[in-house]
């Protein structure tokens, strides 16, 4: 007995935009049953995760806080992903791209500024380009060593988050820390003129959200409307028909690991000069490594992208709020997204195969 | 030709196996269409044919890959159903494949117990491998790992694990073709040793030199179907290359002379290494295409076309400048958009995944080979208003039938997505065209529609390089015609002064001398005999 996928003549179209949202169904159903087994009502447990989390103003500002970073990273990561080059080091970038930030931060700290009127306006966006270019250049490291060496970018990206968590802690231990921190790890608390200002007054919600948004924006735009997204997309369909296209895979490659990278580290200022406010050895939750569930959540299409953050922030405020409230473990949590990344997934295999059960052996050696 | 026809009455004892009105259809194409084959003990038998002919079809329903959709296969007289792999082995079929499948990082011996059942695993085996090498010459170090091996000790491991069942017949798909001459030369000696044991083989081969050095008996299959049973060894390769290539000679369409003139696309001495295990190297390559001038580059699959099209598409650079010049200029190590701003233009083989992006849409496929040449872009920025303005041109020009204003190019039917990628670079105008299989798998209609479009390209003064599998369509199209074999090329003939037969023979690898012997005289009453 074996299974056989059989390709499907035509994927329907309607069936491809209905399959996410079946798979979460199932999704939630398997997890009520879980939290059923733990004693706790399937009902309830629902209103906590998913209604919860959306009835106050504050935990919407929350939910859209976590959001913000995981879409932006995820948008550039699905550039990388589609051209089927695997950086999954997004997380050391968004540490990279804080630390070179915050660095800009604290040189300018207590700063009078130009001029007489002592203008400090630029020290921002000094900031936000210091942590943008940062997560690019850390992620020419494996991009590089993949064109001139042939290194797998895979384990190279993964390998240097460690680099760059090390580096951060090393440098809030040691020469970034804060004199009259009582050593504490971590750095001096930034001047207003290094933090993202809030949108609202006395709200939590930060300027971070439309700079993400914008961000996701300009990559559905490169995405589908450049010589360069047009290349990104060939080689992610159909890798000989792009180098028929004349398309090259060192500057691809170079390409978008640039984005991804310069998207993370982005991300990675935008936290550390929103919501912390100085550089401390954990700067991320590990936005960067939730933003490849994210990425394949939303199938590599920003629109597809900024809603999968939406509903990952969304159970994940709601699982600290279960945690609370009904006593559930935050495992569950992780699992939960993990059972939703798997469930799409493979309700993407079923929208363009048909699964038949076949009697006999395993599968023919295939010849020639 | 003594060659006796299929359906000729069965003589001699109940073959070993046979196969009876065997009839394999995929969908609406019939690879195998009422083939009768009998293979008797002690024979080495050859199914000879070109690709396409249907030679791997039966092959694998002989092996219980494919079952037939009509038509029987005989053990010993008895009628019997190969369900699967498992089911032929049982019978005493074994195979060898053309690819090998083979764990680079195991040695031999866990390599050949990886299918073997788990009670004859272990030290026995290393002895009986050991045993089987000094009885058969097939020496193998059973402690090697196989990625440090050459292709023709691969080979022999999947030859021992073929041996280890004791077959009674073993099938062999085109051992040859990834050996050196020393090495089939020791195959061949192994071969006629398993044939005095009185086991069958049954070899497939295009390879006419060899099939006439070891079989006594070939069935050659054409377009599906049995066109004839001989004896190798009592025919001449001329006379086999004729049977193999078909001989329904078409009217060749007269060409007006056109003057000689300037030399567009010319290959200089191009020689690359094989850029993989079943590649083939280009070695010491020469053409030339002039203004106005179709040259046709016949062979038979595998021997260099894919690696000449990407050398001459820039997909794969040569090491010099000078090894390939278009209008004059050097442009060896340019790269093929490169080449496309020197006026060439370019339709690979495959349409689905390399002329082509099936998931994308025509309009972007449009784009995918004339972004760098076409205004479809402005400071980066794609105008697709262009792109699909360009493909609509292309589709109306030729005519391409689909559903849906722009659709994905993978649900186009074959011909008309041909028609699209072939339509894509005419509408180009380029000053050269290089065209690979220009019409594989297509309608007759919309091969007669691509033809005439690259007959008509090359009246406005276009060189156009044509490599084809099809001599029909050479000889349909092509001013003089070349032969790839092995990665060399022969030097062009005029069409109007050689044969299918004399082209025939030169793609099975016969020398320039023997294959142009009696120019074009000879073979035509011969051929007849044989349609």
């Amino acid at each position: 007995m074996r299974l056989d996928l059989l390709p499907r003549a035509r994927p329907s179209p309607w069936l491809d935009l209905l399959s996410p949202a079946l798979a979460f169904l199932a999704a939630v159903l398997i997890g009520g049953v879980a939290v059923a087994a733990l004693g706790v009502s399937p009902v309830q447990a629902f209103v906590t995760y998913f209604v919860a989390p959306l009835s106050e103003l504050w935990s919407i500002q929350e939910v859209a806080l976590k959001a913000a970073p995981l879409a932006l990273i995820a948008t550039g990561l699905a550039f990388c992903y589609r051209a089927n080059l695997w950086n999954i080091g997004a997380e050391g970038q968004f540490v990279v791209g804080g630390l070179a930030g915050g660095c800009v931060a604290i040189a300018t700290q207590g700063s009078q500024g130009f001029g007489s009127q002592g203008f400090t306006g630029w020290i921002l966006p000094a900031m936000l380009a210091a942590g943008t270019l940062a997560g690019i250049a850390f992620a020419m490291i494996p991009a590089l060593l993949r064109v001139k060496l042939g290194v797998s970018e895979i384990l190279t990206s993964l390998m240097l988050v460690y680099v760059a968590q090390l580096l951060l802690d090393y440098m809030v231990r040691g020469p970034l820390r804060d004199p009259n921190g009582f050593n504490f790890p971590q750095s001096v608390s930034f001047d207003d003129a290094a933090r993202l200002p809030a949108l609202f007054e006395g709200e939590s919600l930060h300027a971070g959200v439309p700079i993400a948004l914008f961000g996701i924006g300009l990559g559905a735009l490169v995405l589908a409307r450049t010589l360069f997204g047009f290349e990104v997309r060939a080689v992610g369909a159909s890798p000989r028909a792009a180098g028929f296209a004349g398309f090259s895979d060192a500057r691809l490659t170079l390409g978008v690991f640039a984005i991804s990278g310069g998207a993370a580290g982005l991300a990675g200022i935008c936290e550390v000069a929103g919501r912390i406010g100085q550089l401390q050895p954990e700067i991320s939750p590990g936005y960067g490594f939730t933003a490849i569930i994210v990425a394949f959540l939303g199938r590599l299409s920003p629109p597809g992208i900024l809603l999968a953050a939406l509903v990952i922030a969304l159970t994940t405020i709601g699982g600290e709020g279960a945690q609370i409230d009904l006593k559930l473990p935050l495992d569950l949590t992780r699992a939960f997204q993990g059972l939703l990344l798997g469930l799409v997934l493979g309700a993407d295999v079923l929208t363009r195969y048909h699964v038949r059960l076949v009697p006999g052996g395993p599968a023919a050696k295939a010849a020639s | 030709m003594d060659a006796t026809v299929a359906h000729a009455p069965r003589g001699g004892p109940t073959p070993l196996f046979g196969a009876y009105g065997i009839v394999k259809r995929f969908g609406a194409f019939t690879a195998n269409d009422g083939i009768d084959l009998e293979i008797r003990a002690g024979e080495v038998h050859a199914l000879l044919g070109e690709n396409g002919a249907g030679k791997s079809t039966l092959m694998k329903i002989l092996y219980g890959l494919l079952e037939p959709t009509e038509g029987v296969v005989t053990h010993r007289g008895d009628i019997v159903r190969l369900a699967n792999p498992d089911a032929a082995r049982a019978l005493g079929i074994g195979m060898v494949f053309q690819h090998f499948s083979l764990c680079e990082n195991l040695t031999v011996a866990e390599n050949i117990a990886l299918v073997m059942p788990p009670a004859l695993r272990g030290r026995a085996l290393t002895e009986r491998i050991a045993g089987l090498g000094r009885d058969y010459g097939l020496h193998l170090d059973p402690a090697r790992p196989v990625w440090s091996l050459s292709a023709g000790e691969r080979q022999r491991i999947e030859i021992v694990r073929c041996l280890l069942q004791d077959p009674k017949l073993v099938i062999l798909d085109e051992p040859t073709s990834v050996l050196t001459p020393g090495e089939a030369e020791a195959l061949f000696t192994v071969l006629e040793r398993l044939r005095d044991e009185g086991r069958a083989l049954l070899y497939i081969s295009h390879r006419l030199d060899e099939v006439r050095r070891l079989c006594t008996r070939a069935t050659i299959l054409r377009g599906g179907r049995v066109v004839g049973t001989c004896d190798p060894q009592a025919e001449t390769a001329r006379s086999l290359a004729a049977l193999m290539v078909g001989t329904q000679v078409r009217e060749v369409r007269p060409k007006a002379n056109r003057p000689r003139s300037a030399d567009r696309l010319v290959v200089d001495h191009l020689t690359l290494p094989a850029p993989g295990l079943h590649a083939t190297p280009l070695r010491d390559l020469s053409l030339t295409v002039a203004e106005g001038e179709i040259l046709g580059i016949a062979g038979i699959a595998g021997n260099g076309q894919a690696e000449l099209f990407d050398a001459l598409s820039g997909e794969r650079r040569a090491p010099n400048p000078e090894a390939v010049r278009l209008d004059g200029r050097p442009a060896g190590t340019l790269g093929i958009n490169a080449r496309r701003r020197l006026g060439a233009a370019f339709v690979p083989e495959e349409r689905n995944g390399h002329a082509a992006a099936p998931g994308m849409s025509l309009s972007e496929n449009a784009l995918l080979s004339r972004h760098a040449t076409a205004p479809l872009s402005r400071f980066g920025l794609l105008r697709l208003g262009a792109a699909r303005d360009l493909a609509r041109r292309i589709i109306e020009a030729f005519d391409v039938r689909k559903a849906g204003p722009d659709p994905a190019a993978g649900t186009l039917s074959g011909g008309n997505l041909q028609k699209f990628v072939v339509g894509r670079e005419i509408l180009a105008e380029p000053g050269i065209l290089v065209i690979n299989q220009p019409t594989w798998g297509v309608d007759a209609a919309a091969a007669a529609h691509i033809r005439q479009a690259v007959l008509d390209l090359a009246g406005r003064g276009c060189a156009v390089l044509v490599i084809s599998q099809d001599l029909d369509e050479l000889f349909e199209v092509a001013d003089s015609i070349a032969v790839l074999h092995a990665g060399a090329l022969s030097s062009p003939v005029p069409t109007s002064q050689t044969s299918r037969a004399a082209v025939g023979l030169l793609m099975g690898g016969a020398g320039e001398a023997e294959a142009h012997a009696p120019i074009a005289a000879a073979p035509a009453d011969a051929l007849a005999a044989v349609s």
